[in-house]
């Protein structure tokens, strides 16, 4: 059985907690240091499947300004970050949007939705 | 002599939304905000980045989503209206302001009290004196996340960063997530000036060096930023000759530090403080004139939007309070001074009445210490004392002091780190 320990730091909030993962054969068998319960997610999730939320402007038509601030409904696979940024260079809205509206259903597939990050009214 | 308004709000952004509901809500009827952008909500509108509003609304937002939450407070109050494209000009002592829009030229108007949230702007190259050439392409890292966030250009595609405030971390980022490449950031401290979540997942994730100790000694370029010289600093910061080294890059960022904006206060003439380079205010958020408040980033430069919503309802409600002549007059005024490797403490001066108050200190540390005692003593008496794990000078510590700590008190407020262990 192959042990370590791994310290990595959480991004869930701006405390920055300092979080050391035990692993054994690369399963996480106990986290410490962290002071919530989001942080032993975070932990968990870094070292098996970790995930990152993405925000990104795309442009948008007939809008009092021309650039849209969007956001993920949640957060994406960290190594598909580049790929959703990179599809979202190419996406055009059109105003008028609300906060939360849907601006890219399912983005490249993955589940997420692309979301409007404000309102953005007509000119 | 004009309109006159109950409370007169210089500046739009989160701290000025925030005092305007916050007077609002305590029976202000008539309140005025005046923002110099085209709409409010302040810098959060290019912070488009999430993570904002877990404190003040719990749960997680973007910059324009913190902002678009302030605004649906205010925009249909009937008592409360807000200017756009209107600059403030002058705040006098006798609270009249003056100010100027497109729309209607200049306005003179009176306060019965008036809020300042001019917040704050960024330290430039001037600042910071880098020695080189002056050609295009050194922008602040404000400047770039608005052209970048609302304007729709980018300023460059090989990108080097000055500073590892959090603005430059983020900003190395959102520049990769463009297409552009971001060669490194240089921080002149040994430590990072900005969140560690923001150095993991700005840099890190991306693979973006982080050069600690080392500092920008030369900029090229005739026409354009060409590339610069970096070199390693010693302990006095002094670049260390022979460590130098050139990197390619046709932009340069700068995120060295903010500046309370403070113009309008200096011209005013209320008393300001030369550490945090803002106003010194009592508990709240009353100015050394009469009826003059100043909440949020002109006040002292905050890590977290959440305290600068929080600071600037309290600044709102005093305001509302004086306007209505409800204010208890004080019956001592305390000093709060810094102690052992506390640099900053807001506020500077307790009001006290009989009953006491409770009151948060906001504090800033001068420098890196883990596992420290921070203590408020009064008197010679040990007042309040919080174990922190860490305090680091780029992270605001808050200590509440309940009001029950604070009747009696006659001696100045005390407020430093205990290193013995």
């Amino acid at each position: 059985m192959k042990s370590e320990k791994r310290t990595l730091h959480c991004i869930c909030c701006p405390l920055g907690c300092e979080i050391t993962a035990s692993l054994e054969d690369g399963q996480v068998v106990a986290v410490c240091g962290n002071s919530c319960p989001r942080g032993e997610k975070y932990a968990r999730e870094e070292l098996t499947a970790p995930q990152r939320m993405l925000t990104m402007t795309v442009r948008i038509l007939q809008g009092k300004l021309p650039l849209l601030p969007v956001v993920s409904a949640r957060a994406l696979p960290k190594e598909r970050i580049s790929d959703c940024a990179r599809a979202l260079r190419r996406i055009t809205a059109k105003a008028p949007v609300r906060a939360g509206d849907v601006i890219v259903p399912d983005l490249l597939g993955l589940g997420v939705d692309i979301l409007a990050s404000r309102d953005m009214d007509h000119i | 002599m004009g309109e006159i308004y109950d409370v007169i709000i210089v500046g739009g952004g989160p701290a000025g939304l925030a005092a305007a509901y916050s007077a609002w809500q305590n029976g202000a009827g008539s309140i005025l905000v005046l923002e110099r952008d085209r709409e409010p909500g302040g810098i959060l509108q290019q912070c488009i980045h999430n993570g904002f509003g877990l404190h003040h609304f719990k749960e997680e937002l973007t910059g324009p989503g913190y902002a678009q939450r302030c605004y649906d407070l205010v925009k249909d109050k009937p008592e409360i209206s807000i200017m756009v494209d209107t600059m403030v000009l002058a705040v006098r002592p006798d609270k009249t302001v003056c100010a100027v829009s497109p729309e209607r030229g200049r306005m003179e108007l009176q306060g019965k009290t008036i809020v300042l949230t001019m917040g704050c702007r960024e330290r430039t190259r001037g600042a910071i004196r880098i020695p080189g050439e002056r050609p295009a392409g050194v922008y602040t890292a404000g400047a770039a996340q608005r052209m970048v966030n609302m304007e729709g250009y980018l300023p460059g595609h090989k990108i080097v960063i000055l500073g590892s405030g959090d603005i430059g971390l983020i900003m190395a980022r959102r520049m990769t997530l463009e297409g552009c490449k971001v060669q490194g950031v240089f921080e002149i401290c040994p430590f990072s000036n900005g969140l560690t979540r923001n150095l993991v997942q700005c840099l890190d994730d991306y693979g973006i060096p982080l050069y600690l100790s080392h500092t920008i000694t030369q900029i090229q370029g005739k026409e354009r930023v060409t590339g610069i010289t970096a070199a390693r600093v010693d302990e006095h910061m002094c670049p260390v000759p022979g460590t130098d080294f050139a990197v390619d890059c046709d932009t340069v960022l700068l995120s060295v530090g903010l500046i309370p904006e403070n113009e309008l206060s200096r011209s005013l003439g209320i008393e300001l403080h030369p550490l945090t380079n803002g106003p010194v205010v009592d508990q709240h958020r009353a100015t050394s004139l009469p009826g003059i408040f100043a909440a949020g980033n002109v006040v002292h430069v905050h890590d977290l939007v959440d305290f600068v919503s929080d600071e600037a309802a309290i600044a709102g409600k005093y305001a509302a309070l004086t306007a209505a002549g409800k204010l208890a007059a004080a019956e001592r005024t305390l000093p709060v001074v810094t102690g052992n490797a506390v640099r900053t403490c807001v506020p500077q001066r307790l009001r006290l009445t009989d009953e006491g108050e409770s009151v948060r200190l906001f504090m800033r540390v001068t420098k890196p210490i883990r596992r420290v005692k921070l203590v408020i003593r009064s008197g010679g008496n040990l007042i309040l004392s919080k174990n922190l794990l860490a305090a680091k000078p780029s992270e605001m510590i808050a200590v509440d002091l309940p009001a029950g700590k604070t009747v009696g008190l006659q001696d100045d407020l005390v407020v430093a780190i205990d290193e013995e262990e």
